[in-house]
């Protein structure tokens, strides 16, 4: 009851975390598999170092940088965020990470840069659901870049203070934590800076489900799931179903960045 | 000759103990359920557990006939509690999803009116009632033999709908429950291949 009393007053900041075990247990990362069980019994196979990250598009240091040159003289800090899935589950995970807004003033965004697009590592070796070709794969995922640019927008690489497990996406991964969960791509190979709309994977898959900007919105109605509510991982069998807030609850923080659109069809 | 010997065997066996026995799994699933022995998410974990016991008694019983015709192997009077544990098993995934999953009354309306995967999935479980009613001797004598044959048809209807709620509300193009919508799609079209007349042979 307390841990739902913490999620229920998550506006002013009061925030309880799910456990390590939950947040690394439960994990859609559809490259090990589409089991939420999937990417922590297959994800150890994958290997992280080296980790190489392509940066590229109109940017003015482009390059492959070793993860440890890119994340160099960067900020790690710990951010609490609230993580809701689109299937209607939700957490609460305490990321470790810096600004994703540090790295491209470091790498140097160039005027005429209009998207931040990323890709996920595709290694059809260590990864079932690469070779069973699930979604697409790369797995691509994109933001506008006033989005991108937002202090919330985070690029994560551990939680509670460890290493990003690889079943969260090691060793370095988005957190957009307004957006639905599958925006913020897992174990990312590549940035590219661009001036057009970047295809996004679930959005390839099924575009009437799918939009690109897949904001939290209770309001807005999911062929699939109602988006009104969700299911607070951790409570037990009889946890309550929680409302669901808009922009999950940084609606503050973010609302400004979507005036003038119409969320229902901006989706 | 393996034929026969299951079919004496099973002859010897009585049908009732498939009811204690298909109790088993739902208490082992609760129980579980509640003692924190289902991961992460125990919720999702029993609804889908008891949904994929519905698909594997649906294609148990599938089996039956095409068994008996292709395999000499008689099954026939597990039939009837292996329809009947269907029945309680989508019942129970059905009760799971609306009681400890969606909770919120209005929106498990919203929910079976608005998203097909539910719609048909409960479709698939209103067909299945006459099904139930009717699985006992009285009702069999009541209707006759034909009639309730023909009632009975629902069956193939039911697993199908079964399998496309697993295809259709899970996402992307997943390969297992294709899998089970195929097996389930094979074994009914198995029912329309035209039984061999018995040509004399021209002596």
């Amino acid at each position: 009851a307390m841990l739902l009393a913490g999620r229920g007053r998550a506006e002013t900041g009061d925030l309880v975390p799910n456990s390590y075990e939950e947040i690394t247990a439960y994990n859609n990362f559809y490259e090990f598999g589409t089991g939420k069980e999937d990417p922590t019994a297959n994800a150890g196979a994958m290997s992280t170092e080296p980790w190489s990250i392509k940066v590229d598009g109109i940017v003015d240091k482009p390059g492959d940088y070793a993860f440890g040159e890119l994340i160099e003289g960067l900020t790690i800090e710990e951010r609490i965020y609230r993580f809701r899935c689109v299937e209607a589950w939700s957490m609460v995970v305490p990321w470790n990470g810096f600004e994703l807004a540090d790295l491209l003033a470091k790498v140097g965004v160039q005027s005429g840069a209009k998207y931040v697009a990323f890709e996920t590592a595709v290694l059809p070796d260590v990864m079932p659901g690469v070779r069973r070709g699930v979604l697409d794969f790369p797995y691509v995922e994109g933001l506008r870049l006033d989005e991108a640019m937002h202090p919330l927008t985070l690029m994560a690489t551990g939680i509670y203070g460890k290493p990003m497990p690889n079943q969260n996406g090691a060793p370095i991964r988005l957190v957009v934590p307004w957006k639905y969960g599958f925006k913020s791509i897992k174990s990312i190979v590549r940035i590219t800076l661009t001036d057009k709309e970047p295809p996004t994977s679930w959005n390839k898959a099924n575009a009437r489900e799918y939009g690109f900007y897949s904001n939290v919105n209770p309001e807005v109605n999911h062929p699939r799931w109602s988006q009104a509510s969700e299911r607070p991982i951790g409570g037990g069998i009889f946890a309550k179903r929680i409302p669901t807030l808009m922009f999950n609850g940084y609606e503050e923080e973010v609302a400004s960045l979507y005036e003038g659109m119409d969320l229902s069809k901006s989706f | 000759m393996i034929a026969q010997f299951i079919n004496s065997t099973l002859r010897k066996v009585p049908a009732w103990p498939l009811y204690v026995l298909g109790a088993v799994p739902p208490a082992w699933l609760f129980y579980s359920g509640v003692t924190g022995g289902l991961g992460v998410d125990p919720v999702k974990e029993m609804e889908h557990q008891m949904g994929l016991w519905g698909l594997w008694l649906i294609i148990a019983g599938l089996c039956v006939t095409p068994l008996r015709r292709w395999g000499n192997i008689n099954l026939m009077k597990f039939r009837r509690p292996i329809g009947i544990l269907t029945f309680f098993y989508i019942a129970g995934h059905l009760l799971i999803w609306l009681v400890l999953d969606v909770q919120i009354p209005s929106q498990i309306l919203a929910d079976i009116i608005k998203r097909p995967y539910v719609t048909i999935g409960m479709g698939a479980f209103v067909l299945m009632i006459p099904l139930v009613v009717t699985s006992n001797n009285w009702s069999v004598r009541k209707l006759g033999a034909a009639k309730w044959q023909k009632l009975h048809k629902l069956t193939y209807l039911a697993a199908i709908l079964g399998g496309l709620h697993f295809v259709w509300l899970v996402k992307g193009w997943q390969i297992e429950p294709m899998i089970y919508t195929a097996v389930i799609v094979g074994l009914v079209a198995l029912r329309w291949i035209p039984k061999r007349k018995r040509v004399a042979v021209a002596a």
